[in-house]
């Protein structure tokens, strides 16, 4: 039977990790390549490591934290793939095919598609007939704009696109995106769950996988997003901030009855 | 233990995640390196044909880049071991179903297809960690048990082979094959580069695996 995912999200901001809350305040939490030996250890089911960098603005002030090349994410992506034994998805700042490449010959499974899906679609059916649909993650950030009217926002939160989650993902499968990273700009660091009823929105409408993102403060908070339809929840706060974040998240996750890999 | 006089190959032909792969290997001590060319195959023991994409650009890459006399001689001339790894597997097939029909290496007699969305709730790509049903406890599955989670993801595989070529399958809506094992061939369909522990043990059986005609 196929288990349900529980995966830790790491946010990239110019060579550091950060912690993020509305997709605005960034705080500094480590080093890039630590947490990730750690998930290793700790066998976690698979890893999301979205680059947030700000073009020519990497901070300075923490040296201990950060890795030697912080100019370059990539070589960041080398590193951590050379420790994690893990299913990888690569994300931020990918803009055309060979963005793509480069991040799957250097150990990404999977890509993540935001701002450039929107941009320009047909990437998302260029690159599902290159690396095939499993390797594409349309990721889809979302706003409420009041009395449950949903809206896409791209370029980490900055602009509003015009157009409905809903029609959107079902705009992203239709072109070949083989999974949905669905994330609540609301919820981003909030603590109070994952909006539902988004989750649920979504789900209904698409037959290819989704990630539940956003909002989770709790163990009892991954349950309620497979309920609504996700196939693999996701968080990144609580991963920090918490020890043995894996172990907690999956045993709430079986005392709901639902499957997953407890190894 | 390791095998002393293993040396892996891992076939570069432009289709996915290779770095993966060779991590893998490097991390359980065994000698790998990357086959640049068809003919780097002569030296190598064991071969592993990798692979993240589709069916038909796939085989286009093996054909165009000249790997397949090379295959044909080191694997089914010589026996060499060989593990097909994902796209790695399904291209033994006599046809793929990708994006319309296309002929494969015809090394296993039998067809890849999409899997079948079966039930309501089921979401095709099929991602995530699955059980392997192992069928043969030697070869890739020794030291694993009867069943064990390994990493998936993927929209298409073989849906029916002969029994005796079976060594692992796995359900997702439909009951598919996720392990095959023909002679010196061995593949799977899920990623034991990606699946840790189990993954590690699996590559580690492969190459203690000795080549036909060695």
């Amino acid at each position: 039977m196929l288990k349900v995912r529980l995966i830790p999200v790491l946010l990239l901001r110019n060579g550091l990790l950060v912690r993020s809350e509305g997709f605005q305040t960034h705080q500094i939490i480590g080093n890039p390549i630590h947490e990730v030996k750690r998930f290793n250890e700790w066998n976690v089911d698979e890893l999301i490591y979205l680059d947030i960098s700000q073009a020519d603005d990497y901070d300075l002030r923490r040296d201990d934290h950060k890795v030697k090349d912080l100019t370059d994410p990539l070589a960041i992506l080398d590193e951590v793939s050379q420790t994690c034994f893990m299913p990888l998805t690569w994300g931020g700042r990918i803009r055309h095919l060979e963005d793509i490449r480069q991040r799957i010959h250097r150990g990404a499974d999977k890509v993540t598609l935001n701002s450039a899906a929107v941009k320009t679609p047909q990437l998302i059916t260029e690159a599902a007939q290159v690396f095939g649909s499993q390797a594409i993650v349309a990721s889809i950030d979302v706003k409420r704009q009041g009395m449950g009217q949903y809206e896409v926002w791209i370029e980490g939160g900055k602009t509003p696109t015009g157009l409905h989650p809903v029609q959107w993902a079902q705009e992203v499968e239709r072109l070949g995106a083989g999974e949905i990273l669905l994330n609540s700009i609301d919820r981003d660091g909030s603590a109070q769950g994952y909006d539902l009823d988004l989750i649920q929105a979504v789900a209904a409408a698409t037959r290819i996988p989704i990630i539940a993102c956003g909002g989770v403060g709790r163990y009892e908070h991954y349950a309620p997003g497979i309920a609504a339809g996700a196939s693999a929840v996701a968080a990144a706060n609580i991963w920090h901030f918490r020890e043995l974040s894996d172990r907690g998240g999956k045993r709430a996750l079986a005392k709901a009855g639902i499957p997953v890999r407890l190894k | 233990m390791t095998n002393a006089s293993a040396q892996v190959a891992v076939i570069n032909y432009g289709m996915g995640n290779l770095r993966s792969v060779v991590n893998a290997f490097a991390a359980i001590g065994a000698p790998v390196t990357i086959a640049q060319s068809p003919e780097q195959l002569a030296q190598a023991s064991h071969i592993v044909l990798p692979g993240v994409g589709a069916f038909g650009d796939g085989m286009k890459n093996l054909q165009e880049m000249g790997w397949i006399p090379s295959l044909e001689t080191e694997v089914r001339a010589k026996g060499k071991p060989f593990l097909g790894i994902c796209l790695g597997m399904q291209l033994l097939a006599t046809l793929g179903t990708e994006h319309g029909d296309c002929k494969g290496l015809g090394w296993i007699d039998g067809i890849v297809e999409r899997l079948p969305l079966t039930e309501p709730t089921l979401r095709i790509p099929h991602i995530g960690w699955n059980d392997v049903e192992f069928r043969q406890t030697d070869g890739l599955g020794q030291n694993l048990g009867d069943r064990r989670d390994f990493y998936f993801v993927h929209s298409y595989a073989f849906l029916d082979l002969p029994d005796e070529i079976v060594s692992g399958v796995t359900i997702h809506g439909c009951t598919f094959i996720s392990s095959l094992h023909q002679d010196n061939l061995y593949a799977v369909q899920f990623h034991p580069e990606k699946s840790q522990k189990a993954g590690l043990m699996m590559l580690q059986n492969f190459i203690q695996v000795e080549g036909n005609h060695a």
